[in-house]
């Protein structure tokens, strides 16, 4: 793409993961990975119980301790110091993988590279030459969980579109992503490719279909909503 | 009687040799049984084949492994980390081999090892460069690859406590890879907090039961707990007492 762009409204991490935590019900069993997606921690509601699991093997993790009271025996999948609220439980590694693989977890939030419009994610590797790979816990949370939500601008530093028709990063799973939060709008994926949930600002289908070069259903709020519309269940993505 | 306890870390790796495939627990620092690989480092042996989740974090334990040069492969998932350097530098240099695991088949594949499993399909990978030439079936509309147990000669976990059949209880995160590790070799030690009375863990709480338990050294408990084990703080994420960790801060 060339020319003039337009940006449109950007909103923050914070306010973005403040959008996220609105869309999770009380009840829910959530992953959220390292990086941003650990700011949704934040933006719970107080008072609603919402579980949060560790693949490092917990259930009902807490924030980050008071000063002096860091245990070294209890840390997140981010190696960062963390509490336990009442009700927590601890597992082995198995336990905690079998919780994602076998379709326990309501909910994983994760940083993309890049996300198709198929809902392949890209998020392990760039594939650069001389790099170290690394993969964790990614690809059996990109699987497993029964929604899995990206959390990432929408645009990298250098201004290409991370939703695309096709990934050319190395994949970290295959038509696994149901949702898609940016610092621009909300993008559900459907069958009939990426869905305008909903557009932050003063961005609008045709603004954001220019930034991604992609064709964009709109299924904001006051369209009308087609049977197709709706961010697809795990079910049908398999 | 049964008794495993083993006197020192050093008796208890002794055997370990040379080109020996070794699991190592732990997850970053948690749970990492630096006392034991400091033993396998003094110990000497070389050609090691390593399994955890990741490979290294600064420069002691299994980081201090890696740079005596003892480790020829090493099977994790996410070696990259801020505090890598060691192995990030062993790799760059084509000094040692990497075998790239996603986290959860990682610890399947242990486990079914330890339970005796032949290979089982997995989800996760599937349409990604580290599925790429296993055996893959469809079964019920849902993709699959093929993969195979992770087994080793020797596993070295460390847990809070231990009595002398070797029954363990575990402390938080620090547990992950210990249970399935001690499964999945073929001689598992274990290095503890405090060895207890057989008779006083309650046997409801009992997280790894003795059968999978080869030896047992009691090293002493951490500094952020106090004799009866219980939380007392005051040390940073590496365990070191916070007034020194900031006096090095000072100092840097």
């Amino acid at each position: 793409m060339s020319a003039q762009r337009t940006a449109g409204t950007r909103i923050s991490r914070d306010e973005l993961a403040a959008v996220i935590a609105a869309d999770i019900p009380e009840g829910s069993i959530v992953n959220l990975g390292i990086g941003a997606p650990t700011l949704v921690a934040n933006a719970l509601p107080e008072g609603l119980e919402i579980i949060l699991h560790t693949e490092n093997g917990m259930l009902g993790m807490g924030p980050a301790p008071e000063p002096g009271r860091i245990d070294p025996d209890l840390i997140n999948a981010g190696k960062q110091a963390v509490t336990e609220l009442p009700g927590a439980a601890y597992f082995h590694h198995a336990d905690s993988f079998a919780m994602m693989r076998g379709g326990h977890l309501d909910v994983c939030v994760l940083g993309a590279f890049q996300v198709s419009e198929h809902g392949d994610l890209a998020n392990w590797s760039t594939g650069a030459p001389g790099a170290i790979p690394a993969v964790g816990g990614a690809m059996d949370l990109a699987i497993g969980a029964k929604s899995v939500y990206v959390m990432t601008d929408l645009l990298t530093k250098t201004g290409e579109s991370k939703l695309v028709a096709s990934c050319s990063y190395p994949l970290t799973g295959v038509g696994c992503v149901t949702r898609v939060y940016t610092d621009h709008a909300v993008f559900d994926v459907t069958p009939d490719g990426f869905a305008v949930r909903q557009a932050f600002g003063d961005n609008t289908i045709d603004s954001l279909a220019e930034l991604t070069g992609l064709a964009l259903v709109d299924a904001t709020q006051g369209s009308s909503p087609d049977a197709s519309g709706g961010a697809r269940t795990k079910e049908e993505v398999r | 009687m049964i008794d495993k306890t083993t006197p020192d870390a050093a008796a208890a790796v002794a055997d370990i040799p040379d080109g020996a495939t070794v699991m190592i627990g732990g997850f970053g620092r948690a749970g990492q049984p630096v006392e034991l690989i400091d033993a396998l480092i003094a110990h000497g042996a070389a050609d090691l084949t390593i399994v955890n989740n990741n490979a290294g974090n600064g420069d002691t334990g299994l980081a201090a492994l890696l740079a005596a040069g003892r480790v020829r492969k090493i099977v994790c998932s996410f070696p990259r980390q801020s505090d890598s350097w060691v192995f990030d530098g062993l790799y760059r240099d084509g000094r040692i081999e990497l075998e790239l695991v996603p986290q959860g088949n990682l610890a399947e594949r242990i486990r079914a090892a330890g339970a005796g499993i032949g290979a089982f399909f997995s989800p996760t990978g599937v349409g990604t460069e580290l599925a790429e030439g296993k055996e893959a079936r469809t079964i019920e509309g849902r993709d699959y690859v093929l993969e195979y147990p992770i087994r080793a000669d020797f596993a070295l976990i460390a847990a809070r406590a231990a009595d002398r059949w070797g029954n363990l209880v575990y402390r938080e995160t620090a547990r992950n890879f210990g249970p399935i590790m001690a499964s999945a070799a073929t001689t598992t030690i274990v290095q503890v907090d405090e060895l207890v009375p057989l008779g006083s863990l309650d046997p409801e709480t009992v997280v790894t039961p003795g059968i999978f338990v080869d030896r047992v050294v009691p090293v002493g408990i951490r500094s952020w707990l106090d004799a009866d084990g219980a939380f007392v703080g005051g040390v940073d994420l590496e365990g070191r007492p916070l007034a020194a960790a900031t006096a090095e801060e000072a100092a840097a």
